[in-house]
């Protein structure tokens, strides 16, 4: 609003301002109930992980019953702590391998489908569609059974492979290609290169935010990934760190020392991920609703 | 030469292109979903397979414990719908608007529980959830006088607590989807109503709504088959697929009992069509319902 108005009507400003102060507050209630069980976890980790089976989960905070016990314990190198790690390490490589390879495919195959007219165009861009159509859930079962028959069970080709040609990722960067001119791939060939050299050294490059975008958003989903690498996974050495925890869930509650102090430090590579990036978390996400 | 040929091939790159696409959609989609089509009809054994024709579907019909899934898997998408819609939009007319300061760290904040992992929001989830009258919302329950309540063994909390999980998970989520539909509505169109004297309320009636229409559309699609493969946030809220009177049972948590735990896998990818099948209609009649199909024809 124009000062100079403003300044004349004082009941809007006024008005305007109580509006401000009550949405403002809207939000921050929101944002504190938001915080509020991570918080709670957190507070919880400083204290001896008994407590949660016998307690419960609530704010508690009394300092004076808070130890660094826990993550003493997580990062003490004994066997519980070698155990963590190893999970941590291995949802680390899985991520970084799965996202490297997730990107460059679906970046492949969305080149193809928006800088080239041919006949299959059309009809593929429709499949790819169609298999974000069908649940992942309601094939896990055949895909499971294929596995095995593959001979890759318990291997993290099988984790990656079935999740590479992923459609959303395809989608976008096909959203974000068609929008380049395609003046450039006619420059490219005028110079002399080939189709793939076009692609790899023209093209690539001008659609690195695109690749920023999805990196985040696929290492967020590799990273907290579960049901699938449970299924796949039957070695307790190659767990990865959502499934790791999982197996801490016993009922006797003996490992909720290293539950609740591994689960909060678990949030943190993701956590400091998302704080660097934030505005390409919100792109990544968002360039698919838009056209709807 | 010949190689070189292929490398300048302007017909042939666009196919070499999108062949991983094309392999992947064979071997890890078609494949699997004719497999399981076709064990649908079967009663596989350790001894081999038995055609069985429709048995397993009949069995379904008259599976009590299946109806439960279903109705406890339409229950909470229902009920996902009209929490995760409303109000995710609201947020967003208000964030767009310039009433709210520090609009980023609201944001941020809100986006917060996307980042943590089902297991350990389940869990922190399930532990808040406690029965004892020291877990969080028994202290609340006690803090405004009402009764303690043993959340996670009856079917109405178990259910709103599953569902105060997905709120938390994906009210920031949603609200940044139709965030960015706002972004596409031209600015001009408020300046008129503006003139015309329309009221805020008038605005958001005649103007935000209608336009927000395909993020709308889209947020239900993803929604609606979010809410009826719901799995995962329940196995971890019951610290496993096993609940009470079934009370925290879905369709994809009684396909992976059968399928996984039982190893019934003909039963299981029945229950598995039956989900798709359910998907597929509801979706259907949603796109037609907000005729999509006339204008996708362009």
């Amino acid at each position: 609003m124009n000062n100079e108005i403003s300044s004349l009507k004082p009941g809007i400003t006024m008005k305007r301002r109580v509006g401000s102060v009550i949405a403002t507050a809207w939000f921050a209630f929101l944002g504190v109930i938001v915080i509020f069980p991570v918080f709670a976890g957190l507070l919880a980790s400083f204290r001896p992980g008994t407590e949660l089976i016998r307690r419960g989960l609530s704010i508690n905070l009394d300092v004076s019953t808070m130890t660094l016990g826990n993550y003493i314990y997580l990062f003490s190198g004994n066997a519980d702590s070698v155990k963590y790690f190893n999970w941590f390490k291995n949802s680390m490589i899985l991520t970084l391998v799965s996202v490297a390879l997730t990107l460059m495919i679906c970046f492949f195959v969305a080149y193809g489908l928006s800088m080239y007219d041919f006949k299959l165009k059309n009809l593929l861009f429709f499949l790819v569609i169609a298999t974000m159509m069908v649940p992942f859930e309601i094939l896990m079962l055949p895909l499971y059974q294929e596995m095995i028959s593959l001979k890759l069970i318990d291997t993290s080709a099988g984790v990656i492979l079935p999740g590479l040609c992923a459609a959303s990722t395809i989608f976008f960067f096909r959203q974000y290609l068609i929008t380049m001119p395609k003046e450039l791939l006619d420059a490219g060939r005028i110079d002399g290169a080939t189709e793939y050299g076009i692609c790899i050294k023209i093209m690539l490059p001008i659609t690195k935010p695109a690749f920023a975008a999805m990196a985040i958003l696929c290492a967020m989903g590799a990273w907290n990934n579960m049901l699938w690498p449970m299924l796949v996974f039957r070695s307790a050495e190659k767990f990865t760190l959502p499934i790791g925890l999982n197996t801490l869930l016993t009922p006797y509650g003996n490992n909720y020392d290293v539950l609740i102090a591994g689960s909060m430090f678990g949030i943190i590579p993701i956590f400091v991920i998302f704080l660097m990036f934030q505005s390409y978390f919100i792109d990544g996400m968002t360039t698919g609703a838009v056209k709807g | 030469m010949k190689i070189k040929k292929f490398l300048y091939s302007q017909k042939a790159a666009p196919y070499v292109f999108v062949l991983p696409f094309i392999i992947s959609f064979l071997i890890f989609w078609v494949y699997p979903l004719c497999s399981t089509f076709a064990m649908s009809f079967q009663n596989i054994k350790p001894t081999g397979i038995e055609w069985i024709g429709f048995k397993n579907y009949s069995k379904l019909l008259a599976d009590k414990v299946f109806h439960t899934a279903v109705l406890n898997s339409f229950q909470y998408m229902l009920l996902s719908l009209v929490l995760l819609i409303p109000f995710p939009m609201l947020y967003a007319v208000l964030m767009d608007s310039r009433l709210v300061k520090a609009k980023g760290l609201w944001k941020a904040l809100l986006y917060l529980p996307a980042l943590t992992s089902v297991v350990i929001s389940g869990t922190l989830f399930r532990l808040m959830f406690s029965e004892y009258h020291t877990g969080q919302m028994n202290v609340l329950m006690e803090m405004f006088g009402l009764a303690t309540q043993k959340w996670l063994k009856v079917k109405a909390t178990g259910l709103g607590a599953l569902i105060v999980l997905c709120c938390w998970r994906w009210t920031g989520v949603n609200m940044l989807y139709f965030l960015s539909g706002l972004k596409s509505i031209d600015g001009s169109l408020y300046e008129a109503a503006d003139i015309d004297g329309a009221s805020s309320v008038q605005k958001f009636r005649f103007i935000t709504v209608p336009l927000l229409k395909p993020t709308t559309i889209y947020v239900l699609t993803i929604s609606v088959y979010a809410g009826l493969a719901m799995f995962l946030e329940s196995f971890m809220l019951w610290a496993g697929n096993a609940s009470p009177n079934n009370i925290g049972l879905t369709i994809v948590g009684y396909l992976y009992r059968r399928g996984i735990e039982k190893n019934q896998l003909g039963y299981a990818s029945a229950v598995g069509l039956v989900l798709l099948v359910i998907a597929l209609v509801i979706n259907v009649i949603q796109l037609a319902l907000n005729g999509t199909f006339k204008k996708e024809e362009k």
